[in-house]
């Protein structure tokens, strides 16, 4: 018996009875969320400056720990002489701000086209399922373009668009998870006790899907921030004077060579923050979906 | 198969159609802007105006001019561009060799380095390697490709002058965008590699081989390897609509000569036909390799055959 055959022979043997080990809580993400929030929150208050008050005598100032940095402003100004901190904390808000309005949007086209489709079934399922997937031809960058051809860039614009793009992937999943619940017995019973669809959808589909859906929405924040800030770095999204993080590596962008501080420190926070959600995310997935259906 | 196959093409075709249909109908539907007035100086007369919107046919109804555009495409003829006085097609044509090459570089180096990544780290699962790799990938998928692009900029372009930061020419130049557009996907397709060849691992055919004493690394390599493929081809139909995002980022930062530098330029220009060809292109691209992954893994997966 050779050596692998031996390993195979013990393992069948010896069948650990859960072989998945137990998930770690992920403190470090739970960490960067907490602080993300906290900012978002008292981010106002937490900000040394105003994210459009000018400093003009101190522009382009390095961050403090370089020669000519001071603790007026830590991690330095840009050439209009605008806290890179300040912004970066306001920032925080209007991330969030973005991406929540998007999911919301497409969230509950979603959440409302998939439980239709899965509730009701029949020739309802097939038009709604063959709209999605005619719509998953169309990817976001493609509606980004034509929405920001027709009405212009703003933060308005990335949430229509990204609203309109997203939701099959929801319709989807709400769907199946919708057919699966329907096939319970309590389903029944209440249809026997009287219950119109509308009840039933809301008070005994809906909370069986609730935790999916939370697994969802933390899965798709952090990959939200970073479509946003991509495309408001585009310039297809959020406009100046905002302080979105995209923008301001887009604004930071020109003065690199000799201003690194207002490239890399909005980038260091669109990691973190999305780093937290994505960790965060994985981690309930773990827990709420042991048989892996959301992958 | 040959039915199911039909059933894709007449499918992608039909989306393809709308496709064009929605585009067509909100440029010239929904648009404020009076393309003419773009074309024209401010001061021009309105008898000026309207001869220019009876040669390009802006005078007719939506419908009538939807018709007549449908008739053109089927040609080959998508109308000029308002900026170059080029056909637009053959504008947009001739930059797709330069992002052909960026894109295809950066899915060949994801993939390759991606997948050994990922299986190296299921084989020898929790050692040293895998848990960096894991790390690694987690903190790739967290910061988007233009932060990483500006990153290298700063350091390789900036701090050591060692690699080109814009235009196209040698191999030096590919290897910013090349490594900036990539590594999104290294670490996903890392992951993904990584968990399916782990599932697969654990299957009891593996075991059946293990036991009839066939050597480990054919049972990884041939086994392994085969099932362990099917999710990360499917994957590859999902990566196209990224790697066309992504090429229009990278290509705008380093001044790439490509598609997606030139469909960023032609939004701000308000270039309507150029960008109207280039969203029309991508829709076919993105139809054209769904089908392409619905008949590899119909190659690869039998059970989806003889659905």
């Amino acid at each position: 018996m050779t050596e692998s055959a031996a390993v195979a022979v013990d393992r069948i043997a010896h069948k650990p009875k859960n072989d998945r080990p137990r998930r770690r809580i992920p403190y470090a993400g739970l960490g960067f969320i907490t602080v993300f929030f906290l900012i978002v929150v008292f981010g106002q208050w937490i900000a040394p400056y105003d994210y459009e008050y000018w400093d003009m005598e101190n522009i382009t100032q390095p961050p403090v720990w370089m020669t000519d940095g001071s603790w007026q402003h830590i991690l330095g100004t840009d050439p209009l002489g605008r806290d890179v901190l300040s912004r970066i904390i306001h920032g925080a808000r209007f991330s969030l701000a973005i991406a929540l309005s998007c999911l919301i949007v497409y969230g509950t086209i979603g959440i409302i086209l998939g439980l239709t489709s899965g509730f009701l079934g029949g020739t309802v399922d097939m038009v709604i399922m063959r709209i999605c997937d005619l719509w998953m031809g169309l990817p976001p960058i493609i509606t980004a373009i034509l929405i920001v051809s027709v009405m212009g860039p703003s933060s308005k614009a990335i949430i229509i668009y990204i609203g309109i793009s997203g939701w099959p992937g929801y319709t989807r999943i709400v769907r199946g998870e919708c057919m699966s619940v329907a096939q319970n017995d309590f389903i029944r019973l209440a249809r026997v006790a009287g219950c119109s669809n509308f009840r039933i959808i809301a008070s005994h589909i809906f909370p069986n899907i609730v935790n999916t859906l939370t697994i969802l929405v933390t899965m798709d924040i952090g990959g939200l921030i970073i479509l946003t800030a991509t495309l408001s770095f585009l310039g297809l999204g959020t406009q100046p004077p905002s302080p979105d993080w995209g923008l301001m590596m887009n604004e930071g962008r020109q003065y690199i060579t000799y201003a690194w501080w207002l490239v890399v420190f909005p980038g260091v926070a669109i990691l973190f923050a999305v780093l937290g959600f994505n960790l965060v995310g994985d981690w309930l997935r773990d827990i709420l979906d042991p048989k892996q259906k959301l992958r | 198969m040959q039915r199911y196959l039909l059933k894709r093409f007449l499918f992608g075709v039909l989306t393809i159609f709308s496709t064009i249909t929605i585009v067509f109908f909100v440029m010239r539907g929904l648009n404020p802007a009076d393309p003419t007035a773009i074309m024209l100086p401010p001061d021009a007369t309105p008898e000026l105006q309207q001869q220019l919107k009876v040669k390009f046919g802006l005078d007719k109804s939506l419908f009538r001019q939807y018709g007549i555009f449908l008739k053109n495409a089927v040609n080959g003829d998508f109308g000029e561009s308002f900026r170059y006085n080029e056909p637009a097609l053959s504008l947009v044509t001739e930059r797709i060799p330069a992002t052909l090459q960026l894109t295809v570089t950066s899915l060949f180096c994801s993939v390759l380095i991606g997948m050994v990544v990922g299986i190296i780290s299921a084989v020898k699962r929790d050692s040293f390697f895998d848990r960096f790799g894991r790390q690694l990938s987690l903190i790739g998928m967290a910061v988007p490709s233009f932060a990483i692009a500006l990153f290298l900029i700063l350091t390789f372009g900036v701090m050591w002058r060692i690699f080109p930061i814009s235009g196209r020419g040698g191999v030096s130049h590919y290897i910013l965008p090349v490594i900036s557009m990539s590594l999104y996907g290294i670490a996903s397709f890392i992951r993904l590699s990584r968990s399916s060849m782990i599932e697969v691992l654990k299957s009891e055919y593996i075991v059946m081989a293990h036991i009839k004493g066939v050597p480990n690394r054919w049972v990884i390599l041939v086994h392994g390897l085969k099932n362990g493929c099917i999710p990360v081809i499917t994957i590859l139909g999902l990566v196209i609509p990224g790697l066309v995002m992504g090429s229009v980022v990278i290509e705008t930062i380093f001044s790439w000569p490509g598609v997606g530098n030139l469909v960023m330029v032609s939004i701000f220009a308000r270039d309507y036909p150029v960008v109207q060809v280039i969203v029309i292109l991508i829709s076919i691209l993105i139809v054209l390799s769904n089908l392409l992954v619905d008949i590899l893994y119909a190659y690869i997966d039998p059970r989806i055959r003889y659905q």
